[in-house]
């Protein structure tokens, strides 16, 4: 009865918590300046190079030290589609020649932390080492510029991105906040590994101290090319891996706000504990946890006992009751829920495993798996060894297999023997999967269930969803676009079942009240320049 | 003592190479490597040409026998090489991380001895007392709770009864700050840690202290000190403890050693930067350079450690003597 009491407490102060961040929202608030902001970041920064790194124990801590060409909007970061110039001047340019040419205008006077000026020279520098890097030189997002031929800077107000196909992927692919800018001559002067250990950039602050292991430092930058911001004094991000220290760190005052996000456990404690000190967001994630099988074991060659897998499993329900204890919550397809190109409810519920009538499903499995003579299929699922939320639906898993008559085992590995076992051993049968992305771009992420694609780890090879990929990645009308992925969607899930879709992330970032100017986004890589952001103590 | 002093250094060097040894095929033996966690961790596309290219850079792709060769021979050379997951210099990340580990291994122990030494000498003097079995419960106590669970309740007491008392929630501070700096700040956030471990650490040695001091006033000649009217105090203090001292000094020596890299859980209860975070760090990160070295540091302070415990024993029984 008591616990059912503070948990009503709990979920009543969430409400006036987002209600009153609603209202705040509402009503427009001026900026203060000054202060310093604390954030605890739940990983470390293995180099300061956001070429080659892709994860927000870097993004968190130096994104704030560098400008983008284009961003997402920081007033609309929810938005899947709203993308604005940093670097550049106006808005994000229309493409000509048939969408295959983007010409950029570069902002003038933006000038380093360093003192020199920035151009249009030292984008193209920047875009040449991310999508041609030469050999040696790792760049992690070179796939998502397949379509670019040539970047010319002709002036150094102009660059021009000019493409071998139309494609929807660009513009995200351009947005993604990793690009850092890197002028041109720190390029030519100490080379490509230079930013690896070093930070010149043009962002909202300026790199004062890293103490690795521990936490990085920055001050305002008073040369910032938006007038008038960033709004606070400086920044510290102090490592801290724990879940439960960051927790407490934003309990006992020592952190204002953490942007990973936290489960739901957590955000009622923490509004319990403070009340209306604490202010939540809450976002969908660009983040979806798959099931893999393993197509070169039987008997999960047969698309029959993939589909029955799939089938037995009931997103709705397992939504509804897992959100409440892992970061997950949105049932969708290959598309991240909210984008235009993701899948309608109807059109979700016509692929199997997605329809609500779950005792009919489990009939259909049942059916599948007799007719491929696995009426007694057993099978051992591999899992990272991850709470949040890996072994949380690792194991929801497990019980919803038995209830089709499905034996399932878990092997839960830590990271490294888990990568090993999904990309070198292949030893698995079926594998917890999983993608992670930053800016939503749905064309590029669904080619992660191509059977060629390097973070796919099904070992199958299926030509005609190759062609279906390689038709939409170079389709630039989005009516078309969307025609083709449903077609491309119904084939990975459905009629090939290659893999299955468990549920989206959900993102849940509680913080200080006091904590002004900064919005979800869909993605914990994403509106992370802080240039935004006040305090309104 | 010199001589034997210098005997023990050089006898260290080949309990070295077998731990260089060990620890290096033990942590090729673990499936997975640094540069798939690094490109793939989070699930991104990673061009398997990309992957080799960061196993070429690192080293991971020559031969088993060049890379054991590059481990052994850094020492020669003074250069620990740089760690593969960071690429920074080991020495520097290593030294980073020093000052706090031995600060916290220097309090803890400390405390452990202001608390173990005169509780285990009341409880071996007040024996099958009220007193002694009050002490007893609190040394069981100590060993029964983890520190890390003392840690979490500790974090968790600070912030309710600050949240009770002054309306805000307070906890020690999450960033290591130099004693040099800022002692009260220092203070503010190892003491915490130093009471949480040095109280586990202060269980063992109130037992060992009662036990053998228990054992020393059974002897003969305390007998005789009692017999020839000496002041009981002075029979304890100058007598008893300090021959009952021996197996007490090897259980805090050995445990200051332990706290100098087995500090993991309690350093993630109170977000220490210290050497435990990144020994567990570069274990999971596949990270071999810095993992190599961490066990070897470990390796060399027990080394140095035990020695010390040997010089130690000669000092308090003066029948002791090395040659």
């Amino acid at each position: 009865m008591r616990h059912k009491g503070l948990k009503k407490a709990a979920m009543v102060g969430l409400g006036a918590a987002i209600g009153a961040g609603f209202a705040l929202g509402a009503v427009a608030e001026t900026p203060k300046r000054g202060g310093i902001l604390n954030i605890v970041v739940g990983s470390k920064i293995p180099s300061y190079d956001g070429h080659r790194e892709n994860t927000f124990g870097m993004i968190h801590p130096i994104r704030p030290f560098y400008s983008l060409l284009i961003r997402i909007n920081p007033d609309n970061p929810s938005s899947p589609t709203d993308f604005v110039c940093d670097l550049c001047e106006g808005s994000v340019p229309n493409p000509t020649d048939d969408g295959k040419n983007y010409v950029f205008k570069i902002r003038k006077g933006v000038k380093f932390h360093n003192g020199a000026s920035l151009s249009s020279q030292d984008i193209k520098a920047t875009f040449d080492k991310i999508v041609f890097p030469p050999k040696g030189t790792p760049s992690a997002r070179k796939a998502f510029f397949k379509m670019v031929d040539t970047i010319t800077a002709p002036d150094d107000t102009t660059l021009i991105f000019k493409l071998k196909y139309a494609s929807s992927g660009f513009i995200p692919a351009v947005a993604t906040p990793f690009n850092f800018v890197y002028s041109k001559a720190d390029l030519d002067k100490h080379g490509y590994e230079w930013h690896t250990k070093n930070i010149n950039g043009s962002g909202a602050f300026t790199f004062v101290q890293h103490q690795p292991g521990a936490f990085v430092e920055g001050k305002r930058y008073a040369g910032y090319h938006h007038a008038g911001k960033p709004y606070l004094d400086g920044y510290k991000a102090i490592a801290a891996p724990k879940m439960a220290i960051r927790l407490q760190a934003i309990r006992g005052g020592r952190a204002d706000i953490e942007f990973r996000g936290f489960p739901p456990k957590a955000r009622d404690d923490l509004v319990k504990a403070l009340g209306d000190k604490i202010t939540v967001q809450e976002s969908d994630w660009n983040c979806a946890l798959f099931f893999t099988a393993n197509h070169t074991r039987k008997p999960f060659d047969d698309a029959r006992v993939r589909r029955a897998i799939s089938l037995a499993v009931d997103r709705w329900s397992g939504s509804k009751y897992l959100s409440r204890i892992a970061i997950v919550k949105a049932v969708g397809g290959i598309v991240y829920p909210s984008h235009p190109l993701a899948a309608t409810p109807a059109e979700l519920e016509s692929i199997a495993g997605f329809g609500r009538d779950i005792k009919a499903n489990r009939a259909e499995a049942r059916r599948l798996l007799k007719e491929a003579g696995q009426e007694n299929l057993s099978f051992t699922l591999l899992n990272r060894g991850v709470d949040q939320p890996y072994k949380v639906v690792g194991t929801w898993l497990i019980g919803q297999w038995k209830k089709a008559g499905i034996t399932v085992k878990q092997d839960v590995k830590p990271t490294g023997p888990f990568l090993d076992s999904l990309r070198k051993k292949k030893d698995f049968d079926v594998s917890i999967d999983f993608n992670c992305q930053s800016v939503i771009n749905p064309v590029v992420d669904a080619s992660k269930f191509l059977g060629s694609a390097g973070n796919n780890y099904g070992s199958y090879d299926d030509p005609v969803l190759e062609k279906m990929f390689d038709a939409m990645n170079r389709e630039g009308d989005p009516k078309k676009v969307r025609s083709m992925m449903r077609a491309y969607e119904k084939r990975v899930l459905d009629e090939e079942a290659h893999m299955a879709l468990t549920m989206w992330w959900y993102k849940i970032n509680p913080h200080r009240s006091y904590v002004k100017g900064w919005k979800i986004a869909p993605s914990h890589y994403l509106n992370q320049s802080l240039d935004q952001v006040w305090l309104d103590k | 003592m010199y001589k034997y002093i210098i005997t023990r250094l050089l006898l260290a060097v080949p309990t070295l190479l077998g731990a260089a040894l060990l620890v290096f095929i033990l942590l090729r033996a673990v499936p997975g490597d640094i540069c798939e966690i690094k490109l793939g961790g989070t699930g991104l596309y990673v061009d398997p040409a990309e992957i080799k290219l960061c196993q070429d850079k690192v080293g991971l792709n020559d031969p088993m026998h060049v890379q054991f060769y590059d481990f052994v021979t850094s020492y020669l050379t003074f250069d620990l090489g740089e760690s593969m997951w960071t690429g920074r210099p080991i020495s520097y990340e290593i030294g980073l991380r020093f000052q706090l580990s031995l600060q916290v291994a220097i309090m803890a122990t400390l405390v452990a001895i202001l608390i173990a030494i005169p509780l285990g000498t009341i409880s071996a003097i007040r024996q099958n007392t009220w007193i002694d079995y009050f002490v007893r419960t609190f040394a069981i106590a100590g060993i029964a709770i983890p520190s890390f669970f003392l840690g979490i309740m500790i974090i968790l007491g600070l912030l309710i009864a600050t949240q009770a008392w002054f309306g805000e929630p307070w906890m020690p501070p999450i960033e290591y700050v130099s004693p040099l700096e800022d002692p009260l700040a220092n203070m503010s956030q190892l003491i915490w840690p130093a009471v949480a471990t040095g109280y586990r650490y202060s269980a063992v040695a109130t037992r060992m202290t009662r036990s053998a001091l228990l054992e020393v006033l059974r002897e003969d000649y305390v007998r005789t000190a009692r017999a020839k009217g000496l002041m009981e105090k002075i029979i304890i203090n100058r007598h008893a403890l300090k021959n009952a001292m021996l197996p007490v000094v090897t259980i805090i020596t050995l445990e200051f050693a332990f706290l100098m890299g087995g500090l993991v859980v309690t350093e993630q209860v109170f977000n220490l930067n210290g050497l435990g975070n990144l020994f567990v760090e570069s274990v999971l990160n596949h990270d071999f350079t810095m993992t190599q070295q961490l066990v070897m540091l470990v390796v060399l302070i027990f080394v140095i450690t035990n020695l010390v415990t040997d010089v130690l024993y000669a000092w308090l029984d003066p029948r002791i003597r090395y040659s």
